[in-house]
């Protein structure tokens, strides 16, 4: 047992925290490189942002967890075990579950920029989680850097003593064997007892095609090893380990994880839906008697429609839907049809980022162009006969003589900002329905501004309006605080006279018109001129609300056919067919893919 | 062998210089100074040698000379290419021999030239009869230039002559517009092209138009520039016989009518295009790469071949152009062992149905073609022909 113990000093869990750009992925890449995990030629640049939709936008959406040995100046060898953390409020449960199995994390802030808003709500995940954070100021070698400035930043903002913060550059590899000094010599070593029944936290889970779902775990007290019958506290399944192992960065199996282990364990598990994010892996036989804190069940806050363009693509829809969820325990779909675009699913997401990646990649990993609807939230209907019904759909929603009551769900949106913000976030909020609850100086700077708010609010526009007017200085996250009656309706939209189920919406009865007229603004801009007139109408029940028109396509025709060259007029009418592709037929009209979304995209102002 | 297969009647050549580039030019054009005009011939011969060596022409029924502007040659120089030409290619004694011209390049003596090299029609790039149009869209002509330019022509002995005239231009108005037609209808020539401006890449233009100081016409401007030529032109007793082009019976263009009916013909010069044999090519575009070239090979700068498919395309693309339409028939001849119905059955029948396109059954033979709005949306019918 002193064995274990002693490797237990030498354990350091850390994870990244850093501001889209501000160089995390190219961090983590050279301390990878430089404990020799992976030689450079092995790197293929940024090595733990597997997919290539993470690497185009600069964010992680998978955690990735790596083992590595560091031989530190004091002479000893150490084991450090790099935990990446996605960076969305989409996913701060997953994040704060990842900083859980951390005992310290990196701070990396950009020498040129400072300090950005997204930083923030992580940086507090992890004072929230008692880690250890160390300041590194990234991109000492630009020649915009103002290391002091950023330095000064971090201690007025945060508070954190950035005295001893590593100046160093990821891309021109400085500083790397400074910041794995301060990882030996600032991080604690994991706290826990390897005689204590098994306790493992959950923190990712991957499915393999061969393997089944491949738990990431941090081993909090105890062991865990092949053979062992393991239980999931949470969800009460119960499965023989078959492997154990670490990602160094490739997964290699090891006989054991012990306390303060980081790696990965396979059971034949058949379904991601059994591994929850945050639940405790314990021994079946000697159980803990109290699972770790802090597990949450995540369910989807926000459904829209996903519908092929072409509708022979729907069965590789579903089997694209079907892949995916194998690796993302919080997707949900199912089947639905809609009038207007035919068969498709109705899905469900954390958010409205989970909802965009979702979406992507279903068209560039499975090339299926998608059309989909705005998304909605889940609305809690009375009728008058007493039955209760989930509304996720606005087309399901029932016709206002049968409606008793309606119930929409609230959330408690806690926003930081920079105390100069403090009006606008104020105006913003209460714009969105939002109740204003409490009002917090974090220090002389930052406030934590509280407000109950509509959920629907939140997806329709706030997270682009809160960038926008505060500079993208608040940081933003929320949680569902239970469901309110409120006074809702539903708004149609008609297109040549035609109902089109997929552009219907529910909104605030106060908002309607405005909303309505907005809608059909967008639309006007959004559909191209047809061969008629298209009138577009927003309406409540029967009585038309807002009307615009999208005027005839008078002339579209090519002049002449130079010398003979048949190529120039063929590429032209090729590009025209090219954009008509990416537009649904509803019923007579040529609407563009956008335009189910135009809901979101309107500009209140 | 079907039409794809023999030797074209037609025959294009491209001659690529010009005192000076239009605002809205972006074919292959280069201002004449300093350029090695006689080399250019040179290498123009050698290609026709080299052209009816590889692809002997039967009988030439149509030759259009285009530019750049061909009577930027002098005299001399005319008539020592109309020469090559008619040495190398057995033209037929009745073929239509067009030549493109721009006012205030043509005196008597060149016209003269030109008609005893056997030009027997000229098209002029007249564009407007506004000075300060032709000013704006970079012409180096004015309204007298036109006036003379015709006066000579007529007394070189030419009377099967044609106008270009343009409208959606910066700054042109309906009533503009109207009094350009007017003074084009007074001439009573047999023959009229009407273009719409297209704002090309690579010109003065679309610089002007990505930096939003081109005062284009409004979409509704123009369409109703459009509907004021048709009615007039139809006025004056002109045969709107396709999209750009009006006619007096029996003036038609007939080398022009060769592309709208998709079949081959031979292209010659710097940038030019020819189809033959089921084959297109592209010459170099550059003068001194195109006459270089010419010392040893065929000149192309890429040449591909053209599916099946893709000519059939090619056929309803070009073919709907023409007011009289397509015929099955001719359609069959050209792909044997395939009929347009099948091939485009149900792109046709929607077609029909939006009104975009018509129907008629004559001598035995199904026509399609544009029906008035067809031609106003001509760009949807072609469209929906062409399989991205």
């Amino acid at each position: 047992m002193t064995d274990v113990r002693d490797r237990q000093k030498k354990i350091r869990n850390f994870s990244i925290i850093a501001h889209i750009d501000h160089g995390k992925s190219t961090l983590a890449d050279r301390i990878l490189e430089y404990t020799g995990a992976l030689s450079s030629r092995e790197m293929q640049a940024q090595v733990l942002d597997k997919m290539d939709l993470e690497r185009e936008r600069g964010i992680t959406i998978k955690l990735q967890a790596v083992r590595l040995s560091y031989r530190a100046d004091d002479g000893e060898e150490y084991l450090l075990n790099l935990i990446d953390t996605p960076g969305h409020v989409d996913f701060t449960y997953e994040v704060s579950r990842s900083m859980a199995a951390c005992e310290g994390a990196l701070l990396v802030v950009d020498a040129a920029q400072g300090i950005e808003a997204q930083t923030l709500a992580n940086v507090y995940l992890a004072l929230d989680n008692n880690l250890e954070v160390l300041p590194v100021i990234n991109k000492i070698d630009l020649p915009s850097a103002e290391p002091d400035r950023v330095k000064q930043e971090i201690e007025d903002v945060i508070g954190l003593d950035a005295s001893e913060a590593v100046h160093a550059s990821a891309k021109a590899g400085i500083g790397i064997k400074e910041i794995l000094e301060q990882v030996v010599t600032k991080v604690p070593a994991p706290n826990g007892d390897p005689d204590q029944p098994l306790k493992a936290l959950i923190f990712d889970s991957h499915y393999d095609a061969y393997k089944g779902v491949i738990v990431y775990v941090r081993v909090v007290d105890g062991n865990i090893r092949a053979g062992k019958k393991i239980r999931f506290m949470a969800t009460g399944a119960e499965f023989e380990v078959i492997e154990v192992g670490a990602f160094k960065p490739k997964m290699t199996i090891v006989d054991e994880l012990s306390v303060g282990d980081v790696g990965f364990v396979v059971a034949g598990i058949k379904n991601v839906k059994d591994t929850r994010v945050g639940d405790t892996v314990t021994d079946a036989k000697r159980p803990a008697p109290e699972p770790l804190p802090g597990y949450r069940r995540i369910n989807p806050m926000v459904y829209c429609g996903l519908y092929p363009i072409e509708t022979q693509d729907y069965n590789d829809l579903r089997d694209a839907l079907e892949k995916l969820e194998l690796n993302d325990a919080s997707l949900r779909y199912e089947p639905e049809s809609s009038t207007a675009l035919g068969f498709g699913f109705r899905c469900g997401f954390l958010g409205l980022l989970h909802m965009e990646i979702i979406q992507e990649r279903i068209e560039r990993e499975f090339n299926i162009p998608l059309i989909t609807t705005a998304p909605s939230v889940i609305y809690k209907v009375t009728l008058t006969n007493g039955e209760t019904m989930d509304i996720d759909n606005p087309s399901n929603y029932p016709e206002s003589g049968k409606l008793d009551f309606v119930e929409e769900p609230y959330v408690k949106a806690s926003i930081i900002v920079p105390n100069d913000f403090v009006g606008t976030i104020m105006e913003l909020c209460q714009g969105k329905r939002g109740e204003f609850i409490n009002m917090e100086y974090l220090d002389a700077n930052r406030v934590t501004i509280t407000y109950d708010m509509p959920l629907s609010e939140i997806v329709y526009d706030f997270f682009d309006q809160l960038k926008s007017r505060t500079k993208g200085y608040a940081s933003f996250d929320y949680e569902l605080s239970g469901y309110r009656k409120s006074s809702l309706v539903k708004m149609d939209i008609m297109l040549n006279s035609e109902q089109v189920d997929a552009l219907s919406v529910i909104v605030h009865r106060d908002r309607a018109y405005h909303r309505g007229r907005l809608i059909c603004e967008k639309m006007k801009e959004l559909i191209p001129r047809q061969m008629f007139e298209v009138p577009v109408q927003a309406s409540i029940g029967t009585k038309v609300i807002a009307r615009e028109t999208v005027k005839a396509m008078r002339k579209n025709v090519l002049a002449k056919c130079y010398g003979g060259d048949i190529s120039r007029k063929r590429k032209l009418l090729e590009k025209q067919k090219e954009g008509k592709k990416r537009m649904k037929q509803v019923g007579s009209v040529e609407v563009p893919q956008e335009a189910f979304m135009a809901v979101l995209k309107i500009d209140e102002d | 062998m079907n039409r794809l297969q023999a030797a074209p009647k037609a025959l294009y050549i491209h001659i690529p210089f010009c005192t000076n580039k239009c605002h809205y030019c972006d074919f292959t054009s280069y201002v004449l100074r300093g350029q090695p005009v006689d080399q250019y011939l040179d290498a123009l011969e050698e290609e026709m040698k080299r052209t009816v060596a590889s692809l002997p022409p039967e009988r030439i029924e149509t030759v259009f000379v285009g530019g750049g502007t061909p009577t930027v040659l002098t005299p001399p120089q005319m008539e020592r290419f109309l020469g090559a030409v008619f040495k190398h290619f057995p033209i037929a004694s009745d073929a239509e021999v067009t030549m493109e011209a721009n006012p205030g390049t043509t005196d008597l003596e060149k016209l003269k030239a030109m008609r005893s090299g056997g030009v027997n029609r000229i098209s002029f790039g007249v564009q407007s009869f506004d000075n300060g149009l032709l000013e704006r869209i970079g012409r180096i002509h004015n309204v007298d230039d036109v006036y003379a330019s015709l006066d000579n022509a007529r007394k070189a002995g030419f009377d099967n002559l044609s106008i270009d005239l343009m409208f959606g231009l910066p700054g042109q108005t309906v009533e503009h517009l109207s009094d350009s037609v007017d003074r084009a209808m007074a001439l009573g020539l047999p023959h009229y092209s009407l273009y719409s401006l297209k704002v090309e890449e690579n010109t003065l233009f679309h610089k002007l138009y990505e930096r939003n100081e081109l005062p284009l016409p409004p979409e509704e401007e123009e369409f109703n520039m459009f509907l004021l030529l048709m009615k007039k032109l139809k006025e004056n007793g002109y045969r709107h016989y396709e999209i750009s082009n009006f006619a007096k019976p029996g003036y038609e263009s007939r080398h022009n009518s060769t592309y709208w009916r998709n079949e081959p013909y031979y292209g010659l010069g710097a940038g030019a295009h020819g189809y033959a044999q089921g084959i297109r090519h592209v010459n170099l575009k550059g003068v001194q790469p195109y006459i270089d070239a010419n010392r040893e090979r065929l000149p192309r700068l890429d040449v591909y071949d053209i599916p099946e498919a893709e000519a059939m395309e090619d056929f309803m693309m070009v073919g709907l152009r023409l007011l009289e339409g397509v015929r099955t028939s001719k359609f069959a001849e050209q792909f044997p062992g395939h009929s347009l119905e099948e091939q485009f059955g149900p792109i046709i029948e929607k077609l029909l149905g939006n009104k975009l396109l018509e129907r008629l059954e004559t001598d035995g033979d199904t026509v399609y073609r544009l029906t008035d709005q067809g031609v106003l949306l001509g760009n949807e019918v072609f469209g929906a022909f062409i399989a991205v």
